[in-house]
């Protein structure tokens, strides 16, 4: 086996040494019934070729978004991934090292991780930002948790707008936590006020901008309501492109902002490995969850990075802990932050406009076809459409033609009477051949 | 270039210490901040510029600017380049991190991840045009269900911790159905940290469970603690002392004598897979972190993979989304209705870390069942080889064999003036990244050491000859050298005290952006 070294030679030897008659001798402290002897039914090893060749097939059961003119999002976008991204994520030194707990011989992820909780404080407008959660979801829960403890208050309230895997998310983390969770129905017509639900006993309101549908909202009202009764904003950002086009969370007054960073950097790979964004304010820091990296210095007095704080963490505090994250998302944030160094200001800001401008030229390609009716008014590269009939139909029929025309809003809110909801994301990656399929494709299936 | 200049400051003090000019040391190449490489009008990327169009953004437009970094393509692909040249990792040498289990990760699993086929797909196409990632999820979860013995699997866990989050979740919605509110969940004292931390997240409060002079569960100690308010057990087996827990069949009757079930944490599995099945061993659910068994890069924390295989008891509650084959090829199941009525809801957004399925399956089938199985011997090979060439210069905490980990504590440092962390930054020097220190918690000045299959062993007796000639000098009362190590790194210790006392999370400009002044 290829991975293997010792050869049969080799494996005498130690046994020798060791003492062991066999390989067996070794697991003698297994209860003998619960030895298996024989093989498992499973297949047996196969080359590089065999493997490539199986996987390959599997591959090609598969409709690549990359094959086809693809408009969907909802929490996960596809958008183009420097060549450099990929080649720098491979190099064996981030690829295949551990959690950096020895600093002196992991300064290159420490400083990495610097420069990602910089990244997104910045893009954020907040302090402070953590090393990386699982992914936008996970992080929305540990603000929810977090909000309680900061707060010693026990409700929360999930605006009709916030991405539904995040609300699940979240209510499946409360639940045993004795959290009072209010999940607000969607209401993708009528603007939400949430403002008048916020009481003394509510710990946060989580909003998601722009929203599930696609408005932009203006968060500054509510934070001011919230702050005025003690509550924390938290927002939620899963198209993080957004941020370099449209006033951050952290200027509108959020306590908290979790987002999705997939967009940079990071495949689409089929909803996972994302990297989870989780930026405060400095004086949360003590409860934020998961890692931080800090600077300091060395023996000899020259700049370096440690991972900092630790005594929130479960391998400190254990059952106190602020989180059980260990592992997160390491090489994830890595992607994201060679992405976002490569765009830069002017590079981060451009990809924006250029989301936004392309976005608006598809909704009014597509609103045009008699019996679509745009329903965001605002948006920034993600609108929805009312169509006259059924959309998930619509979305299958369509791709049968090579069009992935976006998600209906059914399959992330079934039995909500959104059937004719169809939630559509464009990125600098839809060309204008992109663009008049998918208009053709609707206005055909329309008809 | 003012701004390197005051970097290079902040490196390398100028004064008769510092061996060169630049603060450079030969190949280790000093890297500023991307942040204090900022040019502005500089970009990395080339974008035309946008079409002119009237914004649909209300009055939300950004006017401030971020404060992000300008740098061309070359200055990123150097700076990241440098600093990745100062990481060590299992492609530059043995990483013997117990309980981590860094073997070796074949590059044949990046490239099959990378095919646009996976790679490229959306988590929310129509399911008719993601069979084949369907496909491989399902094929993935036959080998993780055969290995194991068990008969369900939870696919969407992130990490090892949020597979343990997941199964006493499941655990707690069983005992709801059941309409019973056990709150006690027994820890050994030797766990570790994220059992007692996913314990408390789950709603229970932990008791912990000491070990006996055997290193293992002490089976009376936990027979003396049960009740009808225990609902689980949390058991790494083998254990993070590195030994097989002789008795889990017992405690496995034990604790379902109670009506309680056992979790494993699966960390360990890579010592017993394909010779031995958790199912067979009387555990309700496991996680296995793909990160570890089955190779998938660890990439400087993560990103991880923790599914969770679960007995008939515990099935019906795996959290969304489920996997299912029916007439018409696979489907989804994203709602808790039907068969899937009883799932808990969501642990994360999606369905699961594909891009590690893939590497992981990948792997899976390189080896085989055959491979698998060998695999597991030489793990456990390895490190007993490595606790009989050492049990003379260090003490082992337990008699062995040993499984694929070895455990010595600092008995053996006694009078030396030497701790762990001093020998662990010692083996720095030498080139090795340390083994696991002060963890197992039960025994003082913990070394917890896994070489893995994947090292050779002209590679465990060079270790073996440094690890000798280590003690030997440190019982030479040289103790002076080990707390200066390491010399030779691109850092030496680091000072943790000050890091905590006053965190510096991210940088700031010295001076403030003018929109910023402004306020």
């Amino acid at each position: 086996m290829r991975y293997l070294p010792l050869t049969d030679a080799d494996r005498s030897a130690m046994l020798a040494a060791i003492g062991a008659p066999s390989m067996d001798a070794l697991f003698a402290d297994v209860p003998p019934a619960a030895q298996v002897k024989g093989l498992f039914d499973l297949p047996r090893a196969m080359g590089e070729i065999e493997v490539e060749r199986a996987l390959a097939q599997l591959a090609a059961k598969n409709l690549p978004t990359g094959a086809a003119a693809s408009f969907l999002g909802c929490g996960a976008y596809r958008h183009h991934i420097p060549a450099a991204v990929d080649h720098l994520i491979q190099r064996g030194e981030f690829l295949t090292s551990y959690t950096p707990y020895q600093p002196e011989i992991s300064q290159g992820t420490l400083q990495m991780l610097f420069e990602f909780q910089t990244q997104v404080a910045l893009i954020t407008g907040m302090d402070v930002a953590n090393a990386s959660m699982y992914d936008g979801a996970t992080a929305c829960a540990e603000a929810v948790m977090m909000a309680n403890r900061l707060t010693h208050r026990k409700k929360t309230i999930l605006a009709g707008d916030l991405h539904p895997h995040y609300r699940d998310t979240t209510l499946t983390y409360a639940r045993f936590a004795g959290f009072d969770i209010v999940a607000r129905a969607p209401q993708p017509d009528t603007p939400e006020n949430i403002a008048a639900l916020v009481s003394e006993e509510v710990a946060c309101v989580v909003v998601q901008n722009p929203g599930a549908f696609g408005h932009v909202h203006d968060l500054a009202p509510l934070a001011e309501a919230c702050h005025k009764r003690g509550a924390l904003l938290v927002v939620a950002v899963t198209e993080v492109i957004s941020l370099g086009l449209i006033k951050s969370p952290g200027e509108m007054g959020a306590d908290i902002v979790v987002a999705e960073g997939q967009s940079l950097g990071n495949a689409l790979s089929f909803g996972g490995p994302y990297v989870g964004l989780f930026a405060t304010r400095d004086k949360f820091v003590r409860q934020m969850p998961g890692r931080l990296a800090g600077e300091t210095v060395d023996a000899e007095g020259r700049r370096g990075w440690v991972l900092t704080l630790s005594t929130r963490e479960q391998h400190i505090r254990r059952e106190k802990a602020t989180s059980n994250i260990c592992t997160n998302s390491g090489l994830c944030a890595l992607a994201f932050t060679i992405h976002l160094a490569l765009l830069g200001e002017a590079g981060f800001t451009r990809l924006a406009a250029i989301n936004h401008a392309r976005a608006i030229g598809v909704a009014e390609q597509v609103a045009a076809i008699p019996g679509i009716r745009l329903l965001t008014p605002t948006f920034f590269n993600e609108f929805t459409l009312r169509l006259p009939r059924p959309v998930a139909p619509v979305v299958d029929a369509l791709a049968k033609r090579g069009v992935l025309a976006g998600v209906p809003a059914s399959r992330l809110w079934p039995d909500a009477g959104l059937d004719d909801l169809l939630i559509v994301a464009v990125t600098e990656l839809n060309t204008d051949e992109d663009a008049a399929a998918l208009a053709e494709g609707l206005r055909e299936v329309l008809r | 270039m003012s701004d390197w200049s005051k970097a290079l400051g902040a490196f390398a003090p100028a004064g008769a210490d510092s061996p060169t000019i630049s603060g450079n040391r030969g190949l280790q190449i000093e890297e500023p901040l991307l942040f204090e490489q900022d040019m502005a009008g500089r970009s990395g990327v080339d974008l035309p510029p946008p079409p002119d169009v009237t914004d649909r953004l209300g009055a939300l437009r950004r006017e401030r600017p971020i404060g992000l970094p300008g740098l061309s393509e070359p200055q990123v692909v150097r700076h990241f380049t440098r600093l990745s040249q100062k990481n060590y990792a299992i492609d530059s040498g043995l990483y013997p991190l117990g309980s981590c289990t860094m073997k070796h990760n074949p590059r044949l699993n990046e490239k099959l991840a990378r095919l646009p086929g996976f790679a490229e797909l959306h988590p929310l196409q129509p399911p008719a045009t993601v069979q084949g990632a369907l496909e491989l999820i399902d094929t993935l979860a036959h080998w993780l269900k055969v290995l194991t013995g068990m008969p369900a699997l939870a696919l969407s866990p992130a990490a090892g911790a949020h597979g343990e989050l997941c199964g006493l979740m499941c655990i707690r919605a069983a005992l709801d159905t059941r309409g019973e509110s056990r709150k006690r969940v027994l820890v050994p004292e030797s766990a570790h940290g994220t059992n007692p931390a996913t314990a408390a997240l789950a709603g229970f409060t932990v008791d912990p469970i000491p070990a006996n002079e055997r290193g293992r569960v002490d089976l009376a100690a936990l027979k003396a603690k049960l009740g009808p308010d225990v609902a689980a057990i949390m058991i790494t087996n083998p254990n993070t002392c590195g030994l097989f827990e002789n008795e889990i069949i017992a405690i496995a009757e034990a604790i379902h004598g109670v009506g309680a079930y056992f979790y494993c944490d699966g960390a360990n599995f890579n010592a017993i897979v394909g010779r031995v099945r958790p199912a067979d061993l009387g555990i309700d659910c496991m996680h296995i972190n793909l990160h570890k068994t089955f190779s998938t890069p660890h990439g400087g924390g993560g990103p991880g993979a923790g599914p969770v295989v679960l007995a008939a008891s515990l099935a019906p509650f795996a959290p969304l989304p489920w996997i299912v084959h029916g007439r018409e090829g696979f489907r989804l199941i994203e709602a808790a209705e039907g068969e899937a009525r009883q799932a808990l809801g969501r642990l994360k957004a999606f369905h699961g870390q594909m891009g590690m399925f893939v590497r992981a399956l990948a792997y899976m089938m390189s080896h085989g069942a055959d491979g698998l199985r060998q695999a597991s011997a030489d793990a456990v090979l390895n490190a007993n080889y490595l606790l009989v060439r050492l049990d003379d210069v260090l003490t082992p905490s337990f008699p062995g064999p040993c499984m694929h980990e070895v455990l010595f504590d600092d008995r053996s440092l006694k009078d030396t003036g030497v701790t762990t962390l001093d020998l662990a930054k010692a083996l720095i020097d030498e080139g090795y990244h340390p083994m696991t220190m002060y963890f197992p918690l039960v025994v003082h000045g913990a070394m917890l050491i896994e070489p893995t299959e994947t090292e050779s062993k002209e590679t465990l007796d060079r270790f073996i000859a440094v690890m000798r000639g280590l003690v030997a000098k440190a019982r030479r009362k040289e103790s002076t050298a080990f707390h200066a190590a390491p010399q030779l790194t691109p850092r030496r210790r680091l000072d943790e005290t000050a890091a905590a006392r006053k965190p510096v999370l991210r940088w700031r400009p010295t001076v403030p952006p003018p929109s910023k002044a402004a306020e």
